[in-house]
């Protein structure tokens, strides 16, 4: 298997902080790699880390078999970044954003323009190309940082949160395009807290709190490994007094959050069966998903 | 395996885009741009220069409005590097984002602080250049070294733009600049002798006076506008030179500091 990144003990701290503590990450060629984990795991500090914007205290990093940071200069030449915060240059129209990111990559002006018709096929703004940035939508924003991303067909892109503020639509525009990507043979890295972006769009993922990895595998595999394979949630002004009296006799494990309830059980129909005779509460049977995973590893209590 | 934020600068020729970048934008608003070059330091230069320079005698034997012009030229380069460096400088490391995503490339941090340096000095550049072809249009030199205010621009402008990068390296946000143009700037403009000979000043402001870069960027304009060659040329060149290589060394490690963690 071909290894595009790969880590070793690598380790960050701010004063006393250990914001990356020992971190160890293969990622394959072709893969779409997510990087799940609260605010302040230390997702985008190992982002910056991989792409030697930053030097680690400590462990050993490279990005196609570049050592990094020593050689990452080299490395980034076949990169592309989409950053989690939208930094296009307001001055200039879509077609000019490109063009000005394609020379940052040594690119001359005539190989940037045969690209830039397909980018903008690509990110469906072929329509915006003259359009200055900020008339555009925050989706129509999103995909122009991601076709910015490609200007230099980079065979890594680097994703953090890609997208964090849009709305159902243009996420699933974005999904769609980032599925062409891998499709095309493209290594994607991406950073995310929205659980369904993961389970649609990885291959393979990893979990990460406290600076440390704490499992990885595709997101059946963290679901199999970690959680029972069914969920009740019980809902109810009397749920929490249900829960003293009935839950650990029916469910393997539990949780309350609020007036919810969640009872991971590996066979429903006993807890189910109990619930339809219970009138005060109402309840969802459903099977376990990659929101539980990422619960029960980073606990409900809130980050910020 | 800590980054050593003290490392001399690595220069190369990657910081070319980057200014390609800084013309693009400076050309869609180069009429105003341009205006705002001129209208400030020209005002100054005509309203002073016949205003004030009317009951004053000749200083040195030149008309006070040629004397008025070698100071204008050199603070109208200063401001421009400084305004650029400062303001526009913070907005593209901060508000725009723009270093960012430029060191997302295979550009470096250092090549970045280097584009904004030769940036912010090419626009000085421009603003002696238009400064310098009012004093033309105006009759008030004829001589054939008043071209070497050019170079000389750009040498105060790469001074300037050094000195202000340090202070945007410390910038939390805008206000902060205010300290920079009433604490350095506005002393300097009133000291360096743009408006009245250094001569004036008792004794130890003289002597603050000939610490400040502004001083030696005017003994160098001074003199070329009315046709002599400056006296100590090398000496006013190396202060110039070493203010300018020194800045930048220090903004570049503050920007490492603040940004490479």
């Amino acid at each position: 298997m071909n290894t595009v990144i790969k880590a070793r003990g690598l380790q960050k701290s701010y004063g006393d902080l250990r914001v990356v503590d020992g971190l160890d990450l293969d990622i394959r060629k072709g893969e779409c790699f997510g990087l799940l984990g609260p605010n302040g795991a230390g997702k985008t500090t190992t982002l910056r880390l991989l792409l030697g914007l930053i030097a680690p205290d400590s462990g050993e990093l490279h990005l196609l078999q570049h050592a990094v940071p020593g050689d990452a200069r080299v490395a980034r030449l076949r990169v592309g970044v989409v950053p989690q915060f939208d930094n296009l240059d307001p001055d200039f129209t879509v077609t000019e954003n490109l063009l000005v990111y394609g020379r940052y990559f040594g690119m001359i002006d005539a190989q940037i323009h045969a690209r830039i018709p397909a980018l903008l096929e690509f990110a469906n703004l072929t329509a915006k190309r003259e359009a200055r940035v900020p008339t555009l939508s925050g989706g129509m924003k999103r995909r122009l940082t991601l076709a910015r991303a490609l200007v230099n067909d980079p065979e890594i892109i680097f994703l953090d949160e890609p997208t964090t503020g849009l709305d159902p639509q243009a996420r699933h525009l974005i999904w769609q395009r980032l599925r062409a990507l891998t499709a095309q043979g493209k290594t994607l890295l991406l950073t995310t807290h929205f659980m369904e972006e993961a389970e649609r769009l990885c291959h393979r993922l990893a979990v990460m709190d406290n600076g440390k990895l704490i499992s990885t595998g595709s997101p059946r595999e963290l679901i199999e490994q970690n959680i029972e394979p069914q969920v009740v949630e019980v809902f109810g002004e009397t749920s929490a007094d249900w829960a003293q009296r009935y839950a650990a006799q029916f469910a393997h494990r539990h949780e309350i959050s609020g007036e919810s309830v969640f009872c991971y059980v590996n066979d429903a129909q006993p807890l189910v069966a109990h619930l339809q005779g219970q009138d005060e509460l109402r309840y969802m049977h459903r099977p376990a998903n990659l929101e539980d995973v990422f619960l029960k590893l980073t606990g409900r209590e809130m980050r910020d | 395996m800590r980054t050593n934020h003290y490392a001399l600068p690595q220069f190369s020729r990657r910081f070319m885009p980057i200014w390609r970048r800084n013309f693009m934008v400076w050309k869609k608003m180069a009429a105003s741009s341009v205006l705002g070059h001129l209208a400030d330091p020209v005002i100054y230069m005509l309203g002073l220069g016949y205003g004030l320079g009317g009951m004053l005698p000749a200083i040195d034997g030149i008309p006070y409005i040629t004397f008025l012009a070698a100071g204008t030229v050199c603070y109208s380069t200063m401001n421009s590097a400084s305004f650029e460096a400062l303001y526009s400088g913070f907005a593209r490391m901060h508000e725009q984002r723009t270093w960012e995503a430029i060191l997302n490339t295979p550009i470096t941090l250092d090549d970045v602080v280097f584009s904004e340096m030769i940036w912010a000095a090419s626009k000085s550049l421009l603003s002696g250049l238009a400064v310098l072809a009012v004093i033309w249009v105006m009759g008030l030199t004829h001589s054939a070294l008043s071209l070497w205010i050019i170079p000389l621009a750009f040498l105060v402008g790469l001074c300037f733009a050094s000195l202000g990068l340090i202070m945007t390296s410390l910038a939390p946000g805008y206000d902060f600049f205010m300290y920079y143009f009433t604490l350095i700037i506005t002393p300097m403009v009133i000291l360096c002798g743009v408006f009245f000979p250094v001569s004036q000043l008792p004794g130890w402001l003289q002597a603050v006076s000939a610490w400040l870069p502004l001083t030696h960027a005017i003994d160098l304009a001074r003199p070329l506008l009315t046709d002599k060659v400056p006296p100590q040329v090398l000496l006013h060149v190396v202060v110039l030179a070493c203010y300018a290589l020194i800045a930048f060394y220090i903004a570049l490690v503050l920007f490492r500091r603040r940004l490479s963690k």
